[in-house]
């Protein structure tokens, strides 16, 4: 029922077309901060693409659009409640019935009195485990956050330097030990959204 | 000095061989972009092989002029200090082979001043080439693939810059090329001194930057840690820094930034160093020799 009602919520949406700030930060990555719109079309279609230039968008982030999560046939289990941002929540989780489904496992932390998706924590075949976190303000009633956390596993970079010729400035390097070296983020700040005006299937080519 | 100096330029430019280096770099630079032009998604692909499985690449953005310049300035920038070598070799030597040189000294000209005019005409020579490099290298490629954010792809690190941030980053790259590049020029000035027959020098040059160049890049702790930072080779890719951003404490990249700009201008100091050395060096001996030639 509490699943019902929270997918009856995000089916409201159709599409939208959101403009924000990401911010990457992964250990192997420096990148700049970036202007992206996101495109959203139901069932799940969605494109983020930078305004001026170029970004690197992990795998599994067509999961934030939350509908990804819910589409298909799943097995759900009462996980009992817990604590998000500091908001009591009730813990789902889906097992997917298709064998074929990327989707292994997802648990969701549900605010119960609104309907909203608090947090995401999926595993999946292809990509490994991801969490999305969402902090809800001027389009709660959309069930649209102003900031969404996406977490990410990442595998080691290293190139030889045989082949980068990378210059040597004297300074050592310290190799990290906090485990940051295996998880990526990325962070987008929505500014607006523009919601169910219709979006053409050629942005999401 | 200033019509000593025009005088060494119309020596150097009426030569043929002069415009072998213009010719080899415009060359080497048309093969180079043509075969990113085809293929340039196979070599990005080997290059984001490291973040191909997390991340969604957009190659067809990445592949953009920006990109192709600093692709083409890794390869040449090792294989044109042997061209510089081949005209600051001869200024000396070729004269001395021909037998002008003795004629040369009896001008009412000090030898300092004769040398200082050969020198800076080298170093001009150096400086067209480079300025000859950059259209070729930056705005043609510029013209054919387009301009985006630049993706730099380190040992440990991906790197990128935003489009608005890249064109006085490679401004200040070319001005510290022209430094790298005039001490080696400055190497093979000094070697063509001793020589009565540019081969000599030239070779020698040449196999002095590919020894020091080997050592420089060889990550062998016994070198590493003693020879290492003293050789001009080891400074003469510092260029490189000026792509390199500093990040904010969420890992994000600075734009207008330079990771570490006193390493630049400490290698930029040696480098200085090195020049004026083998220049002061390459007078003294002048000064003191007896030209029989």
């Amino acid at each position: 029922m509490l699943l019902q009602k929270t997918k009856g919520k995000l089916d409201k949406i159709n599409d939208y077309k959101a403009t924000g700030i990401m911010k990457t930060d992964v250990s192997f990555l420096k990148v700049p901060e970036a202007n992206v719109t996101v495109y959203y079309k139901k069932p799940d279609n969605l494109k983020i693409k930078n305004n001026k230039g170029i970004s690197l968008v992990p795998k599994g982030a067509v999961s934030i659009s939350l509908t990804d999560l819910l589409k298909g046939n799943y097995t759900v289990i009462d996980a009992g409640s817990s604590t998000v941002q500091n908001n009591q929540v009730k813990v789902l989780k889906l097992l997917p019935v298709e064998e074929s489904s990327n989707i292994i496992l997802s648990t969701l932390y549900i605010e119960e009195s609104k309907f909203l998706i608090i947090k995401a924590i999926t595993t999946t075949k292809d990509n490994g485990t991801y969490e999305v976190e969402m902090t809800y303000g001027k389009y709660i009633s959309y069930a649209l956050p102003d900031k969404v956390v996406f977490t990410f596993n990442t595998k080691d970079y290293k190139l030889p330097e045989g082949v980068t010729f990378d210059y040597d400035d004297g300074t050592k390097k310290q190799t990290e030990n906090t485990g940051k070296n295996n998880k990526g983020k990325v962070e987008i700040d929505y500014s607006s959204y523009v919601i169910n005006n219709g979006l053409p299937d050629s942005i999401f080519k | 000095m200033w019509k000593l100096l025009q005088i060494e330029l119309f020596k150097i430019f009426k030569r043929p061989r002069t415009y072998i280096s213009f010719g080899a770099i415009a060359a080497m630079i048309l093969i180079i972009q043509l075969g990113l032009k085809f293929d340039g998604k196979s070599y990005l692909q080997l290059l984001m092989s490291g973040i191909s499985d997390s991340f969604y690449v957009p190659y067809e953005m990445i592949l953009n002029g920006y990109l192709v310049a600093f692709v083409i300035l890794n390869t040449l920038l090792i294989q044109v200090p042997l061209l510089i070598a081949l005209v600051a070799g001869d200024v000396v030597a070729g004269e001395a082979n021909m037998g002008t040189l003795r004629l040369l000294v009896t001008k009412p000209i000090s030898r300092a001043e004769l040398m200082l005019a050969k020198f800076f005409a080298s170093v001009l020579y150096t400086v067209l080439l480079l300025i000859w490099m950059a259209i070729l290298a930056l705005f043609l490629s510029m013209l054919f693939f387009g301009t985006n954010d630049m993706l730099i792809v380190r040992n440990d690190v991906m790197e990128q810059i935003g489009r608005n941030d890249v064109l006085w980053r490679y401004i200040a790259a070319f001005g510290y090329a022209s430094v790298a590049l005039s001490t080696v020029a400055a190497l093979a000035f000094l070697l063509s001194v001793f020589a009565e027959n540019s081969i000599g020098p030239i070779v020698a040059t040449i196999s002095i930057v590919v020894v020091l160049t080997i050592l420089s890049e060889m990550k062998i702790p016994l070198y590493d840690n003693t020879v290492k930072p003293y050789l001009f080779t080891s400074h003469m890719l510092a260029w490189k820094g000026f792509f390199y951003s500093k990040a904010n404490s969420n890992g994000q990249a600075i734009s207008g930034s330079v990771e570490n700009l006193p390493a630049i201008l400490r290698s930029l100091g040696i480098l200085l160093t090195y020049m004026a050395g083998f220049v002061t060096a390459a007078v003294v001996v002048f000064r003191k020799k007896d030209i029989l030639s």
